[in-house]
């Protein structure tokens, strides 16, 4: 595939500060629902603060893609005396667990930088974390040209694999002949 | 659709075990709001005035405000509404945290509890899934001990909990309601769960809430926030650092107690230590302060930073905020802090009040000290001032001994001791302990919000008018010029006029009449910040705060879409707080009650006090008994108490 320049975005998590407020949870899924900022549900936030007060855990955490199956093995971090498990740091969608699907249907979600949104202006959690703990950078570097999946076809695909093909496709067909609004 | 609330409640029958989702009446939000003001209402409709605190007809509610949940910063309140055992009036302990946020998420605006169960349980929801659950493994548990237990249980890492220690379990009157970081502390509503057998009360919610007009709405909030940012960077000059800032006092960061611990009489409010706060004090005071903060925290979706996690030593961990820092050692005269991280790490996992029970243990110990309780009430205590005051919080309590009588407080241990006891008690106002003022010169305001307010807490004192005049008229204009949270320009004037010596200063200036305006708005604002569920450290506790009484109604109509404007808004919450003063006084209260204690300060006035109450109630429309009178309960569609009033032969037709 073709080599080519890519502003890549990034958000810089300095942990050590986080309060817990969770005041990005709420914006990004205030403003990711739709119409934009009509709901809230943290639940559907694509970033979510890990939380373990007593052993001084605070650590807000991005959803990443979406994948069908966990992780052969697991193992378990010390840092600093604190310990985590390999999930903790993971952005996955992931059948391990709950985090980054949507409450209802099961979903998966995925921090978009919130580019689909409002294109170009700072992510809001970034905006709404006034503690200075998610600190926004850009820089631009060369990567290899790749095919990305839009929100409906990651959707799909994970319907795909927890259902099968055949049983989606026949959901489908099914529900436009009812007329469903799909 | 519903908007800003859910419009359910969740109601349970903890006698039968029977559980509601009950969708609720959208005219009671358009008269009430959420909050205090609709929680008021419930018990004026479903709660007889006869009904004590522990009565299984007493209503535990545990509600959040209206804007609860919102991106609005620093709506996190959840307001505790029930029947005071230590005052018998119509309480509302509040907390920060995350529980009312969370409580929203799970679909609903307020849990409702009544009667009791028979046995010791705790309540998980879950979204749609509600239980009643033994706990009869959690009896004696701490509160903070209990967290990662229920969580582990649960296999929910993300509940919120709201959960009573020993103190709660055996109905001590300054038993807290505990959630972590923060705690409904005030005047016993731990000892109203623990009557109801409630050991904790967990929630996770994973729904919607939906704003009617979001866009508008995060505008609005956005403006705030720019605000918020500014305060933080800009901090008021001319007023001490505890009050340049916003938010609940800072006393996780600051580390400079002069004034807290030189101008209260801590202890039991005799005698203030005047020259306490000495630069080797001060050295150990701050070095054990930054050792014992971990980190500091905050409420749900607020900037401010108020609390902390403490690791302290050997010390179990704990979360802490505001003035328990000290509490404890200056009640029991003992000069390090380090004695305060660790008998408050203690007191909150036994879940009691950091204001009130420092000063009930010091009580006691004056009480020993002046011969009317003897070494048989104290036989097993140690003779140090700590082990003294360690010894006595495990008798308060579990209620052993001496600790029974002390466990209702300072007003009712008084009576039943006797003796002499009672003049013992000199820092409560409607039987609830105080902060423990001791100034020289009676502060008109302050006198008029202790007295009147329904909330009898530290937090009714405060509002955001500056507690002190400035020194120079320069100062006052600078302060005048940038302050867009009074209700009316005119305030500004007695702002400018008001000095620290002379004619136009303490006790008769601000003059009665000018007293009542600015008690009157401060009071407002505590009330709409208690509906909407907002941290009063971000509206009525501060100075010059993010949200005040020309923004409120924004927040409010675009998020609940209903049509609110300034003026309907102080109409709404006038009409719950008249509701709520005519529920007390079916409870008995009078006039004679609105008194703050004898030696708060040095010099009084009768007669100026008199004459400030006669003003007040005056200007608030209820008669010389602080009873509201017909027509003004007329003015607020409160026909029905009126009609109350008036058949119980309170309210005489004709003279009010
Ligand atoms: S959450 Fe991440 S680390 Fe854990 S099993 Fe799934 S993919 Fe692996
Ligand atoms: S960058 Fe945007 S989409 Fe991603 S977590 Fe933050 S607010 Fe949500
Ligand atoms: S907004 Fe910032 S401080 Fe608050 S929880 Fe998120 S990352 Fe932490
Ligand atoms: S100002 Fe402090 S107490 Fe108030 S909500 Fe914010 S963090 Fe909590």
């Amino acid at each position: 595939m073709a080599k080519i320049k890519k502003k890549i975005k990034s958000i810089k998590v300095n942990a050590d500060k986080c309060n817990g407020c969770r005041s990005c949870e709420i914006i990004c899924s205030n403003f990711h629902a739709t119409p934009k900022y009509s709901s809230i549900n943290p639940a559907r936030s694509r970033i979510q603060v890990i939380l373990d007060p007593m052993t001084d855990i605070w650590l807000p955490v991005f959803a990443g893609e979406y994948t069908p199956a966990e992780c052969m093995g697991r193992g378990k971090y010390v840092i600093d005396g604190k310990e985590y498990d390999d999930c903790t740091f993971c952005r996955a969608s992931c059948p391990a667990r709950d985090r980054f699907k949507e409450p209802d249907s099961g979903l998966p979600i995925k921090c978009d930088m919130c580019e689909e949104n409002d294109p170009g202006q700072p992510p809001l959690c970034v905006q709404w974390c006034y503690n200075e703990v998610l600190i926004y950078e850009e820089r631009e570097e060369e990567v290899e040209e790749e095919v990305r999946l839009d929100e409906i076809e990651i959707g799909l695909e994970s319907l795909v694999d927890k259902y099968g093909f055949q049983k989606l496709v026949d959901s489908i067909a099914r529900m436009s002949q009812k007329g469903s609004s799909l | 659709m519903r908007c800003a609330e859910t419009g359910y409640n969740l109601e349970i029958d903890l006698a039968t075990g029977n559980i509601e989702k009950v969708e609720t009446d959208p005219k009671l939000t358009e008269l009430h709001l959420g909050g205090l003001g609709y929680n008021v209402k419930l018990f004026w409709d479903r709660v007889p005035p006869e009904t004590k605190a522990f009565d299984p007809e007493n209503l535990l509610i545990f509600s959040s405000g209206l804007l609860c949940g919102t991106p609005a910063f620093s709506f996190n309140r959840t307001c505790v509404t029930t029947i005071s055992p230590q005052t018998e009036l119509l309480a509302y302990p509040m907390m920060g945290g995350f529980w009312a946020a969370e409580l929203k998420y799970a679909g609903y605006d307020r849990v409702i509890f009544r009667n009791k169960s028979p046995k010791l349980v705790y309540i998980y929801i879950n979204n749609d899934k509600v239980e009643i659950r033994d706990a009869s493994h959690l009896k004696g548990m701490g509160t903070v001990e209990i967290r990662d237990i229920l969580k582990k249980e649960l296999n929910e890492p993300k509940v919120s909990i709201a959960a009573i220690g020993l103190a709660g379990e055996n109905r001590v009157f300054t038993a807290s309601i505990e959630q972590g970081r923060s705690s409904a502390s005030r005047l016993g509503g731990g000892a109203v769960m623990g009557d109801k057998n409630i050991k904790a009360v967990v929630v996770r919610g994973t729904k919607d809430i939906n704003l009617a007009r979001g866009e508008e709405f995060i505008k609005h909030v956005n403006k705030v926030g720019e605000y918020i940012k500014f305060r933080n960077e800009n901090p008021l000059k001319g007023v001490m650092t505890i009050l340049s800032g916003i938010g609940s006092p800072q006393e996780m960061k600051h580390t400079d107690e002069k004034w807290h611990t030189e101008n209260f009489s801590w202890g039991n409010a005799r005698t203030r230590r005047r020259d306490f706060w000495t630069d080797e004090i001060n050295q150990s005071w701050s070095s054990t302060q930054r050792a014992a903060i971990k980190r500091y925290i905050s409420c749900f979706n607020c900037p401010q930073q108020c609390g902390a996690l403490i690791s302290y030593k050997d010390v179990p961990r704990f979360k802490q905020k505001c003035f328990t820092k000290l509490t404890y050692s200056m009640a029991a005269y003992v000069d390090n802090l380090e004695f305060n991280f660790r008998i408050a790490q203690r007191a909150t996992e036994y879940g009691v009040d950091g204001f009130s029970t420092p000063q009930i243990l010091a009580f006691a110990v004056e009480l020993y000290e002046a011969g009317i309780l003897t070494d048989k009430d104290f036989e097993g205590c140690p003779p140090d001032k700590e082990g003294r005051f360690n010894w006595l919080l495990d008798r308060v309590v579990r209620r052993e001994g001496i600790g029974d009588i002390l466990a209702d407080g300072t007003y009712w241990a008084a009576r039943r001791i006797g003796k002499g006891a009672e003049a013992f008690d000199h820092n409560t106002i409607k039987k609830h302990e105080q902060l423990p003022l001791k100034l020289g010169m009676m502060d008109p305001l302050y006198f008029l919000m202790y007295s009147t307010n329904e909330k009898i807490s530290i937090t009714q004192i405060e509002g955001n008018w500056p507690q002190a005049p400035f020194p120079t008229k320069e100062m006052r204009e600078e302060f005048v010029k940038d302050w867009p949270q009074l209700p009316d320009d005119h305030f500004k004037q007695y702002f400018l006029d008001w000095e620290p010596r002379g004619e136009n200063s303490n006790p008769y200036y601000p003059t009665p009449d000018m007293c009542s305006e600015i008690v009157d708005w401060m009071e407002e604002i505590h009330n709409i910040d208690d509906a909407l569920g907002l941290c009063c450290g971000m509206g009525s506790f501060c100075l010059k705060p993010p949200y005040h009484t020309h923004n409120y109604h924004l927040l409010v109509s675009s998020a609940t879409g209903l049509d609110i404007d300034q003026v309907g808004l102080k109409k709404i919450v006038n009409r719950s707080r008249n509701l709520h003063r005519a529920y007390n006084v079916l409870k008995g209260m009078r006039r004679a009650d609105e008194k703050p204690p004898q030696d708060h300060w040095k010099k009084r006035f009768p007669e100026l006090e008199e004459q400030l109450l006669d003003t007040y109630y005056k200007y608030k429309g209820w008669n010389m008994e602080g009873i509201p009178t017909k027509e003004k309960l007329l003015e607020l569609d409160l026909d029905y108490v009126a009609e109350d009033l008036e058949r119980r032969g309170i309210l005489k037709d004709g003279q009010n």
